[in-house]
């Protein structure tokens, strides 16, 4: 646990190494320092402001994630049962996943209109396919003799997705999911840089707008800090799920 | 064509159908969406006129760029990090998240750093795709089976023979997901960086049009640029289904 612990903190001080010597070729003009950016993080960190652009983000993603999560389960769950529907939509899914999601965006503003739905609509829109495939394949490749079981002891349909397939397929469900919060983190602030008066996206398209580089870089390190946080939490629960099976 | 195939186009041209009778009957109003039909025309037109070759071209050869940067350097840095364990434990977490990371926020001082031009947006492509492709390639080496790399002790194969003949061919499909993953990722990199941040390009034509209330021509460029990456992908699935089959028949 030490050791561990002592190779994490080592690759931060490499990384904040690597960034301190980007900075002194680059100069103030494109980067700020990372103790200038740590600053400016405490700053806002600090400040009442800023935790309401938070709070609007935050909801954003939490509305997002929720339709995401729900629907591509449901969605995946849905295709992954019915054999001919899930062969006629994975390619379909596979092109949606690749497209650039943001050619749409002007879509969605004039579908929901500025303000929080077209957020929400655009952050669910990138997330629900990554788990709408891993639960589609995840279910698809449940151990054909645990079906077998089921059926042998007369186990409703109902029962068997609940009690069989769900389990058997969560671990990949998750890995989906970990797939999803980062995507939809992703569609949200995206959906705030282009067009928003509030979150933190619209902080930094503000801040790039009046060239302020301390504030972009102390907004994306406290977004990246819990990106990554968040990810090494699920990313346990992940492989533990996966070693358990 | 297989049954599959045919339901799979019914049910595209079928919403294709229901979008333009949407349209057409005025259920969705004319300032929403347009008819597929008309974008259909109008891309068409703007494709002829050749007022947007230039965009074209220049997004497809950003992409491109960040495309094959990306490939080569994933790759590398795949192995590198496969190679040193502890350093992969470590960067896998940050590797995991990196996509939740508005890589965007980045592009001024990218500008400043590489100047004004394409090189920031190509460089925004190759930090979108080089990390699907470097998490391909460390699952490719992970699936590597045992006995093979054993045997190859024991045939006394060199370490180039080894990597030629083994490890690369077992982990070509994981590699191929990660080009495949790579392909898109520049696209989206690219795409989205013209979009927000540049002067230049298909995501810049959409955004002008938008900007200009030009709903029609705006949503032509759109339906060009899925059109485009959606040909791109399915010729990159349908190239991995035929090895695939390759495979499982040898």
């Amino acid at each position: 646990m030490i050791r561990r612990a002592l190779e994490v903190f080592l690759f931060l001080a490499a990384l904040t190494a690597l960034w301190q010597l980007l900075y002194l070729v680059s100069g103030d003009v494109a980067l700020s320092s990372p103790r200038d950016t740590a600053i400016a993080a405490m700053e806002l960190l600090i400040a009442e402001s800023f935790w309401r652009h938070v709070r609007e983000t935050f909801s954003a993603f939490g509305y997002a994630l929720f339709i995401a999560a729900g629907g591509g389960l449901a969605l995946g769950l849905g295709l992954g049962l019915h054999r001919l529907s899930g062969a006629v939509a994975e390619p379909i899914l596979v092109s949606l996943y690749s497209l650039p999601k943001i050619t749409l965006y002007p879509l969605i503003l004039l579908v929901f209109g500025l303000g929080m739905s077209a957020k929400v609509a655009f952050g669910a829109l990138h997330g629900i396919v990554p788990v709408t495939l891993f639960c589609m394949n995840a279910v698809r490749t449940v151990n054909p003799a645990y079906l077998k079981t089921g059926r042998i002891m007369r186990v409703s349909r109902g029962a068997m997705v609940f009690t069989i397939v769900l389990p058997a397929a969560l671990p990949e469900v998750f890995s989906g999911l970990r797939v999803c919060f980062s995507l939809t983190l992703l569609g949200v602030l995206i959906g705030e840089m282009f067009a928003s008066q509030r979150g933190l996206g619209f902080l930094i398209m503000n801040a790039v707008g009046l060239h302020d580089v301390r504030t972009v870089m102390a907004i994306t390190l406290l977004l990246a800090a819990f990106a990554v946080c968040a990810n090494s939490v699920l990313l346990m629960a992940d492989l533990r799920l996966h070693r358990r099976v | 064509m297989s049954r599959v195939t045919w339901v799979r186009l019914a049910v595209v041209a079928g919403a294709l159908a229901a979008l333009e009778a949407a349209c057409r009957s005025g259920l969705i109003s004319p300032h929403t969406l347009v008819p597929p039909s008309v974008m259909l025309a109008t891309a068409a037109k703007l494709l002829q006129s050749g007022e947007i070759t230039a965009d074209l071209l220049r997004t497809l050869r950003n992409v491109l760029a960040a495309f094959v940067t990306a490939v080569a350097g994933g790759f590398f840095i795949g192995v590198v990090l496969h190679a040193a364990p502890p350093l992969r434990r470590v960067a896998y977490p940050f590797l995991a998240s990196y996509y939740a990371i508005p890589v965007f926020a980045l592009y001024p001082a990218l500008i400043v750093v590489f100047g004004m031009g394409d090189l920031p947006i190509i460089v925004i492509g190759f930090l979108f795709a080089v990390v699907a492709m470097i998490i391909n390639t460390l699952d490719g080496l992970d699936r590597i089976p045992r006995v093979l790399l054993k045997t190859a002790r024991v045939m006394r194969m060199g370490p180039v023979a080894t990597a030629l003949r083994i490890k690369l061919p077992s982990a070509a499909p994981h590699l191929f997901t990660g080009t495949k993953l790579a392909v898109a990722y520049s696209f989206i990199g690219v795409i989205a960086a013209e979009f927000i941040l540049s002067g230049a390009g298909l995501g810049y034509a959409i955004s002008y049009a938008y900007n200009n209330f030009n709903t029609a021509r705006m949503y032509a460029l759109m339906l060009l640029v899925i059109t485009l990456v959606i040909a791109v992908n399915l010729a990159f699935y349908t190239w991995e289904q035929r090895l695939l089959r390759r495979r499982n028949l040898r």
